[in-house]
C-alpha cells in the first residue's frame, strides 16, 4: 500500500517537474568530473557556463555539481537537476555516457548534451572538440626544441581521443625531427596531481626534456618547472601561470561560444540532436601563446601550422602513413576520415611500446 | 585542574552519547565552516539533512540512498566482524572489485545467453571472487606472520590494475567503438540486478544488506562463533585457552568480510554502475570503514550509520547544486564526523576527574 502510493507521489511529482520547466528563467545544469578549480579540463568547461551566464544575465539560472565519479553517481545527479527543473543539462565526461543516455530517457523534455561520446538520442546530443589538431602544432614545436630527443608524454586513459593526440603530436615531431622519441606513461586518471606529478618526475628521469600531457592538473609544470630546462604545454586551459618556462604554449578548449549557442537553442526552441566535432577554425581548440623560449622561427612555422590546420589545408593526419606494425594506413596524400579517428586504437609507425589491452 | 584518567570499564553510556555527540559536534563546526563560506549555515545543515528524507523529490531521493547505503551497509557488517577480532581487513576496495569482476566476468562470458539462474551464480561467483581476495592476505598472515593491514591494503592497488586491465582488454566491450569499459549489464535482462519494484530502489544488493543484518545481529548475540569472535578482540589469550584457533579466525574473519565486499560489489556493477569501467569503484570499501565504526562495530549501528552517511552524499549533492557549495567542504563536513566519533570515544574509555592540590 505505501509503495503503491509513494510510486503514485512519483508519477504525481514528475509532472509537477514537467510543468516547472515551463517557467521562464532557462535553467541550465553542468556535471563535472573534476573540482572546477583544476586548472586545466573542468575549469575550462565551468568558464564556458560562466558565459553563458554572463550572455543571458536574468533569463538563465546555471546549476552545477563538481568532482561527480562516473557511474551510479553521476546518473543521480544528473536526474537530480532534471527534477529541479534544469531544460539542458551538459555532461562534461567521456564516463557519463551511458548514464546520460539513462536519465535523458526518463525525461524526454530535458536536453542534454554529452561531451566527448557517441551515444546520442532524440534529447540527447554529442560535443568535443579535434583536440588533435592542436596536438599536432605541439608536436612541431617539441620537436623543434628538445635537445635530449626524448618527449614525455602523460596520457589519461588509452582512448581513441588520447591516442589521436599521441598520434597527431608524434607525426609533427618526427616530420621536424627524425630522431625524435616518445616516451608515454599512462596515468588513469583525468585529474591526480601527486600522480601526474610523479608521472612527470619518471619521465625526465628517463631524459625527456619536453613534456605533453593529456591530464587536467598543473602538477606536471611544477614538476618541470623545479627539474629547470624541460618545456611544458598547458593542457585544457592556458596555464599561463608557468610561462614562459617551462609552459611554452597550450592547447585551450573554449567551450564559451557553444554552450552559449546550445543555450539561445533550447530558449529558442530551436534545439535538435546534433554531433559536433569541432577544432581550431571555429575556434572550439585555441592555441595559448608561444613564449619566447620558443625560437622565432619555430613559432613562426607553428603559427603557419596552426593557421593551415584552421583554414582546412592541412590535415594533422595525412598519408603517407603507416600504422605502429609496418601495415600501410594513408596512401600518399590520403586523409583520414572522422570515423577512424573517432575510434583510434592503434599508434603510427614509430611510435614505441603497446597501448595497454 | 582537570585529569584524565582511564575508566576501570568502557562507559555503556558513553558508548552511544559518542556518535550522537560527534553528528551534533560536527553540525555546529561543519556549519560555522558553512557561514564563512558565505551560505547560510542553518539552511545548508537543514538541506543536507532534510532534503534526502522529506523534500520536494524524497520520492526519488529515498530509494537513492537504499542504493547509496546498501554496499555501505554490506561490506562494513563484514569488515566489523573482523574488527571486533582485532583482524584488519583495510582492503575491502579491492575485494569489492575483485568480486564484482567475478561476477561481471561470468556474465559476459555468457552474454547473450537468457538463463533465469544467472543472477544467482553471479553472486556466488562474485562472494567466491572477494573471498579468494580476501583470503590472500589471511593466509599470507597465518602462515607467515605478514601483516594484514599492509598486504589488504597493497591487494586494492593491485586489484585496481586488474579492473583496468579488464576494461581495456578482457571484458572491452567488442562494440564499444574501441572505448575502454565492457558491455552494460543493465541492458542484458538475466545479469539484471533490478530493482525489485520499479522505483522502490531496492535491488538484490539492499535485500542483501538488510539479510546481513539480521544475520550478523544473531550471530553476534545468540551464537557461539560471535562470542569467539569478541573474546578474540578483547581478551586474544582467554580466547586461545577456551580452545578458538586464531589461525581459523583469521581465515573465517578475511574470507566473509571478503566475501560480502565481492557480493557488494558485484550488486554494484550488475546493477546501478553496470558496466566494467576503469574507474567503477569509487571508494566504498574505505567509506566502510568509517560507517564500521561510526555504527560501533554493531550491526543495527552500522545501518543506521549507513544511511547517515548516504544522507550526507545526496545531501551534500542537492546543496552543492542548489547553494553552490563547493565539494571540499561537503567532504570537510564527512571528515569531521570520523574525526569528532574518534575525539568522543575517547570518552567512553576515559574520564575527566578534578584533581586536587593534595592528590599532587
Amino acid at each position: 500500500m505505501k509503495l503503491i502510493k509513494s510510486l503514485a507521489t512519483a508519477a504525481l511529482a514528475l509532472g509537477v517537474a514537467s510543468a516547472a520547466m515551463a517557467e521562464d528563467k532557462t535553467k541550465v545544469g553542468f556535471v563535472f568530473v573534476g573540482p572546477v578549480g583544476d586548472g586545466g579540463w573542468t575549469y575550462e568547461h565551468n568558464q564556458g557556463r560562466l558565459a553563458v551566464e554572463a550572455e543571458f544575465g536574468d533569463k538563465v539560472e546555471t546549476v552545477f555539481v563538481e568532482s561527480v565519479p562516473e557511474g551510479a553517481d553521476s546518473e543521480r545527479v544528473m536526474t537530480q537537476m532534471a527534477l529541479e527543473g534544469a531544460d539542458l543539462i551538459f555532461t562534461t565526461s567521456f564516463g557519463y555516457m551511458d548514464p546520460t543516455i539513462n536519465v535523458a530517457s526518463k525525461f524526454p523534455n530535458v536536453k542534454f548534451e554529452h561531451a566527448t561520446g557517441y551515444k546520442r538520442a532524440d534529447n540527447v546530443s554529442t560535443y568535443s572538440a579535434r583536440f588533435y589538431e592542436g596536438r599536432a602544432v605541439q608536436g612541431l614545436i617539441a620537436g623543434n626544441i628538445t635537445k635530449s630527443n626524448i618527449i614525455g608524454y602523460i596520457g589519461s586513459f588509452p582512448i581513441p581521443e588520447v591516442i589521436r593526440g599521441i598520434n597527431s603530436a608524434y607525426i609533427q615531431a618526427k616530420k621536424v625531427n627524425p630522431d625524435v622519441e616518445f616516451k608515454i606513461v599512462w596515468a588513469y586518471t583525468w585529474f591526480d596531481p601527486a600522480k601526474e606529478a610523479d608521472a612527470a618526475k619518471a619521465l625526465i628521469e628517463q631524459g625527456a626534456d619536453v613534456i605533453l600531457q593529456h591530464t587536467d592538473s598543473t602538477a606536471p609544470q611544477a614538476a618541470a618547472a623545479e627539474a629547470g630546462n624541460v618545456y611544458t604545454f598547458g593542457q585544457a586551459s592556458d596555464m599561463a601561470e608557468y610561462a614562459p618556462m617551462p609552459r611554452v604554449s597550450s592547447i585551450i578548449d573554449n567551450w564559451a561560444p557553444y554552450y552559449i549557442e546550445r543555450t539561445k537553442a533550447v530558449m529558442d526552441g530551436t534545439w535538435t540532436s546534433t554531433d559536433t566535432w569541432a577544432g581550431i577554425g571555429a575556434g572550439m581548440v585555441g592555441i595559448g601563446e608561444i613564449t619566447d623560449a620558443v625560437p622565432a622561427d619555430v613559432k613562426e612555422a607553428a603559427l603557419a601550422l596552426k593557421a593551415a590546420i584552421a583554414s582546412g589545408d592541412v590535415h594533422p593526419f595525412t598519408g603517407p602513413l603507416n600504422k605502429q606494425d609496418g601495415s600501410a594506413w594513408l596512401a600518399e596524400g590520403e586523409v583520414a576520415d572522422d570515423g577512424t579517428l573517432a575510434g583510434l586504437n592503434f599508434y603510427v609507425e614509430g611510435i614505441t611500446g603497446e597501448i595497454p589491452q | 585542574m582537570l585529569k584524565i584518567e582511564k575508566r576501570a570499564s568502557p562507559s555503556k553510556t558513553w558508548n552511544w552519547a559518542a556518535p550522537i555527540m560527534a553528528v551534533a559536534l560536527t553540525m555546529i563546526v561543519g556549519g560555522a565552516l558553512f557561514g564563512l563560506l558565505g551560505v547560510n549555515p542553518f539552511q545548508a545543515i537543514a538541506k543536507i539533512f532534510y532534503e534526502p528524507l522529506f523534500g520536494e523529490y524524497a520520492f526519488y531521493y529515498r530509494p537513492q540512498l537504499m542504493i547509496k547505503a546498501a554496499p555501505l551497509v554490506l561490506i562494513a557488517i563484514g569488515l566489523s566482524m573482523g574488527f571486533r577480532a582485532g583482524i584488519w581487513n583495510i582492503g575491502a576496495e579491492g575485494q569489492y572489485i575483485m568480486g564484482a569482476l567475478s561476477g561481471a566476468g561470468l556474465a559476459l562470458a555468457l552474454y547473450p545467453m537468457e538463463l533465469p539462474i544467472l543472477l544467482p551464480l553471479m553472486v556466488i561467483a562474485g562472494a567466491l571472487g572477494g573471498m579468494l581476495w580476501g583470503l590472500i592476505p589471511g593466509y599470507l598472515k597465518v602462515k607467515f606472520g605478514t601483516n594484514e593491514i599492509l598486504v589488504s591494503l597493497m591487494l586494492v592497488y593491485v586489484a585496481e590494475q586488474i579492473l583496468a586491465s579488464m576494461a581495456l582488454g578482457l571484458m572491452k566491450n567488442p562494440e564499444g567503438m574501441g572505448f575502454p569499459g565492457s558491455r552494460n549489464l543493465q541492458q542484458y535482462p538475466s545479469a539484471h540486478n533490478a530493482e525489485i519494484f520499479a522505483g522502490s530502489g531496492m535491488h538484490w544488493g539492499v535485500a542483501a544488506a538488510l539479510i546481513a543484518v539480521i544475520f550478523a545481529y544473531v550471530m553476534l548475540t545468540r551464537h557461539m562463533f560471535g562470542f569467539q569472535l569478541r573474546l578474540s578482540g578483547i581478551a586474544p589469550r582467554a580466547a586461545k585457552f577456551a580452545g578458538v584457533d586464531p589461525g581459523r579466525m583469521i581465515l573465517i574473519c578475511m574470507g566473509l568480510s571478503g566475501a560480502l565486499a565481492g557480493m557488494a560489489g558485484l550488486f554494484e556493477i550488475a546493477g546501478p554502475a553496470g558496466q566494467v569501467s576503469i574507474d567503477f569503484n569509487v571508494g566504498y570499501g574505505f567509506t566502510a570503514i568509517i560507517v564500521a565504526f561510526l555504527g560501533r562495530l554493531n550491526p543495527i549501528g552500522i545501518l543506521l550509520a549507513g544511511l547517515l552517511l548516504a544522507i550526507t552524499y545526496v545531501g551534500g549533492e542537492i546543496t552543492q547544486s542548489q547553494m553552490g557549495l563547493p565539494l571540499a567542504a561537503i567532504q570537510l563536513f564527512q571528515g569531521m564526523l570520523l574525526f569528532f566519533l574518534l575525539a568522543m570515544d575517547m570518552l567512553t574509555n576515559y574520564r575527566f576527574r578534578r584533581s586536587t592540590k593534595e592528590a599532587v
